[in-house]
């Protein structure tokens, strides 16, 4: 278990490392630094100053290893705009689309594997059938649409709820239930599939003919077996939120990291743009850990 | 009437499916009693599991429905009880045990959790559950049974998985044991282990004990009574001894009939050159050797079957020989050209002399190709040997030469049975005109009174057109029908090899001998005495 452990972990890091060189080398590919981020009018002094303070005239490499050795002590530079160093930044925002994306997934995991393991067991009657519509609905709505039609509805004309911002739980709940909708969609269909192969199984024959009840066979022998392609999807699903669910958060004037990012591109706060894309690859490489982990503590065949 | 433990009275089962109604069983009746064991015989489609289906309410309905009948337990109708009293019926009163442990076994837990559920499901508490697991792996013979508690079934072999189950099935003591097709996945030696623990088990619990099977072997050996279905209709009922040397039925004697390893064996020539000559091939997985230096000749036209036990390295050896896998080391003269050193276009053009006939023709044949595409395919691969303007011609030749129709030729692999696959698969190996064909447990798939004919088509080709076989096989009786050689493998090693004769006739090495004697015969007297002869060597 722990050489599993090991093994996925170095993989992941061998990933990371990756991407951090790839970062540097798209920021001086894609041509001249100062063109990039000083605004098109800058005049060729403001130009070369600025190449001057961040030391773009050494070699590539020396710059390569001082860019190097700033991740390893944590400096990402200061925000422009903000003038506070760029990860304090970041992660104050990414705690935000953390709590925003835990939440939202955690309620979708637990009702979506409820609702596809009862469809799943009696799949094609009224319920299985009820739950295929709504999810089918719920994986195709865009996202943008059931915002806008949510605040219209909840925040404008019944005044239950606040249309944006932060302060108090109420703010949650808007953002969190039209965030749910989608990843409810698809996992609902994904844990109902495989639970039908699950429940068509050899192994469930055999509980059933030890006379388990239908309650443990499903959440117990079945559940657990078909978790497998289910554990890939919430990943994938969990991926896209921590990235900063952009549109929703935008909308909902939610200060999460999503809403940071494209506020930091229109306003060229790039030290802010490159800290937001380390943090959430950090977050989804400890998060693909996770799953990696999940998987193996779920199925013993994976450990050995 | 509650004489009987179970008594299945004119039962009916019917299933519907969007090609129409399919009758399962018809109008069948059965009795077991206390202590006995009862055998239902029949091939597949027969209908033999859908009965202990029904026992255990395994049935899906929808699709399944009973249409008729009655399964009486102590005389109770099971089918009038309760779902709850159903359910505790299941485990407690009758237990089942299937034919592939492995998937039917849950991969995710332990198999000690699996035992205590059994028991827990039906009351136990945990302390005595886990006592009582534990007694009974040690009582099945799992070796070390306190680690093997925390063990997942992946980590066991074929024979302890079957173990594990029986130890499952056998936790809260039930008067009745379905066992359906219990060792038909396992290896002779091992078989004939289970069948043996289970009779010791019958004996100090009482139970009774209701066996699956198609093979006549395993009825001789363990069962008291038997009954024989065909096509969902029970045909004959009886004694073992009563049905064995009096069959009254016209499909239990063609059964009987049927049955490998009566013939008269196959006598080679002595002399002649070897068209193959194998020499030490070794093959290594990873640090596994499955092949630890295998040599033989093969004469043409003749057949050598390779035979041995899971893990032997038999089916390696195929697939290096056709190099499907690279060789490590050895050569293979084919002709006085060693294979194993022929450059990728030789060995393409050199592939119409060497074919292969796999196990599972439902997988081999390609299920979007029509017969007479699945035939020519090889033409088109290797052109020049038939003109494309007699390919339907010589397609219907070959489909004659393998004993199906020329019409068949439009159909599709899944319109045919097991054995009608398995000549498509053959017409589709002759295509090519070889000379070696390797058949990689042709046969063991198919139905026995299939298997017979398939064999004596395999015999013909051998003897028509001079074809030489290796025919790989853990039968031993169809082996002794179709070889002129011999050669057993044990663990990537030749353990013996000679004639059929020799081999079956007196075999020199233990290793042989035990094979040999785990063997079932379907004569209920000739494995009595071959029974009390093994009792008899291992006291």
């Amino acid at each position: 278990m722990l050489s599993f452990i090991r093994k996925r972990a170095i993989a992941s890091l061998i990933s990371l490392v990756g991407l951090i060189v790839m970062v540097f080398f798209l920021s001086r590919l894609t041509g001249d630094p100062a063109a990039l981020f000083l605004p098109v009018e800058a005049s060729a002094e403001m130009k070369e100053q600025f190449r001057e303070i961040h030391g773009l005239n050494d070699p590539l490499m020396v710059q390569f290893g001082r860019y190097v050795g700033d991740i390893l002590t944590g400096d990402l530079g200061q925000s422009l705009r903000k003038a506070r160093p760029a990860l304090d930044v970041v992660l104050e925002a990414f705690v935000w689309t953390l709590w925003l994306a835990v939440i939202t997934m955690t309620l979708v995991t637990v009702a979506a594997i409820v609702v596809g393991s009862l469809a799943a067991f009696r799949s094609g009657g009224f319920f299985d059938r009820f739950s295929s519509m709504v999810s089918l609905i719920g994986a195709s709505v865009p996202d943008f649409w059931l915002a806008i039609v949510a605040i219209v509805v909840f925040s404008i004309q019944l005044a239950w709820l606040p249309t944006s911002g932060t302060g108090s739980i109420h703010h949650w709940i808007l953002p969190i239930s039209v965030l749910f909708v989608r990843p409810f969609g698809i996992i609902v269909q994904v844990v109902r599939g495989s639970m039908i192969s699950a429940l068509s199984s050899a192994y469930v024959k055999t509980a059933r003919a030890k006379g388990v009840k239908s309650g443990p066979i499903i959440f117990i022998h079945a559940l657990r077996n078909a978790m497998l392609p289910v554990i890939t999807v919430i990943g994938d699903q969990a991926a896209s939120l921590l990235n900063g669910a952009v549109i929703i958060e935008t909308i909902f004037g939610f200060p999460g990291v999503g809403k940071l990012m494209i506020d930091s591109i229109l306003q060229r706060d790039f030290n802010v743009v490159l800290a937001a894309i380390l943090v959430t690859a950090v977050a989804i490489f400890l998060m693909n850990l996770l799953i990696d982990l999940t998987y193996a503590l779920l199925d013993p065949r994976i450990r050995h | 009437m509650a004489d009987h433990l179970l008594e299945v009275r004119n039962l009916s089962v019917e299933f519907h499916t969007a090609a129409g109604v399919v009758h399962a069983v018809r109008d069948i009746s059965y009795y077991l009693d206390r202590g006995e064991t009862l055998a239902i015989l029949g091939e597949s489609g027969s209908g033999k599991s859908v009965s202990s289906s029904a026992i255990m309410n395994l049935i899906d309905m929808p699709p399944g429905r009973i249409s008729s009948g009655q399964i009486l337990l102590d005389g109770i109708d099971l089918m009038t009880m309760s779902p709850q009293a159903r359910r505790e019926v299941n485990g407690r009163r009758i237990a089942m045990i299937f034919q592939d442990p492995l998937s039917h076994l849950n991969p995710v837990y332990t198999v000690g959790w699996q035992i205590r559920e059994a028991l827990t499901t039906h009351g136990s508490s945990t302390a005595e559950a886990a006592s009582e697991a534990l007694r009974l792996l040690r009582r099945v013979g799992i070796p070390d049974p306190e680690p093997s508690m925390g063990k997942y079934p992946h980590e066991f072999s074929g024979g302890q998985r079957q173990r594990v189950m029986i130890a499952m099935a056998l936790a809260l003591r039930p008067d009745l044991l379905i066992a359906d097709e219990p060792t038909t996945a396992l290896d002779v030696t091992v078989q004939a282990e289970v069948l043996a623990l289970l009779k010791e088990l019958q004996r100090e619990t009482g139970m009774a004990v209701l066996i699956i099977t198609h093979d006549l072997g395993v009825v001789s050996e363990i069962a008291d009574r038997v009954v024989v279905m065909e096509k969902g209709e029970l045909v004959e009922a009886g004694t073992v001894r009563e049905v064995y040397k009096n069959p009254r039925h016209p499909y239990t004697r063609k059964l009987i009939a049927a049955a490998p390893g009566k013939g008269e064996m196959h006598q080679p020539d002595a002399a002649g050159a070897p068209v193959l000559s194998v020499g030490d091939v070794r093959k290594s997985y990873g640090g596994f050797e499955a092949l630890k230096g295998v040599s033989f000749d093969l004469m043409a036209g003749e057949t050598m079957a390779i035979v041995g036990e899971s893990g032997s390295g038999k089916s390696t050896l195929a697939r290096v020989l056709l190099r499907l896998d690279e060789p490590d080391a050895g050569s293979a003269l084919w002709k006085g050209r060693d294979l194993f050193q022929l450059s990728p276009a030789d060995l393409y053009k050199l592939r119409r002399d060497l074919q292969m006939v796999f196990q599972d023709p439902t997988q081999s044949l390609n299920p979007r190709m029509t017969v007479f595409q699945l035939v020519s395919e090889a033409w088109v691969i290797h052109p020049g040997i038939v003109p494309k303007a007699k390919w339907r011609e010589r397609v219907a030749e070959l489909l004659i030469q393998v004993g199906l129709q020329p019409d068949h030729m439009p159909r599709y692999p899944h319109q045919f049975s097991g054995g009608q696959r398995q000549r498509i698969a053959i017409a589709r190996a002759l295509a090519l005109e070889p000379q070696l064909i390797i058949c990689d447990e042709a046969v063991s798939a198919l139905d026995v009174s299939v298997q017979a004919q398939v064999i004596a088509l395999l015999d013909k080709l051998r003897r028509e057109m001079g074809i030489a076989f290796i025919f790989i096989a853990h039968d031993l009786p169809v082996v002794r029908d179709f070889a002129d050689h011999v050669m057993v493998m044990q663990k990537g090693k030749v353990v013996e090899q000679g004639t059929v004769r020799e081999i079956f006739g007196s075999p020199r090495q233990e290793y042989t001998r035990a094979l040999l004697a785990a063997g079932l015969d379907p004569d209920p007297d000739v494995q009595a005495a071959n029974r009390a002869a093994r009792l008899a060597r291992a006291s």
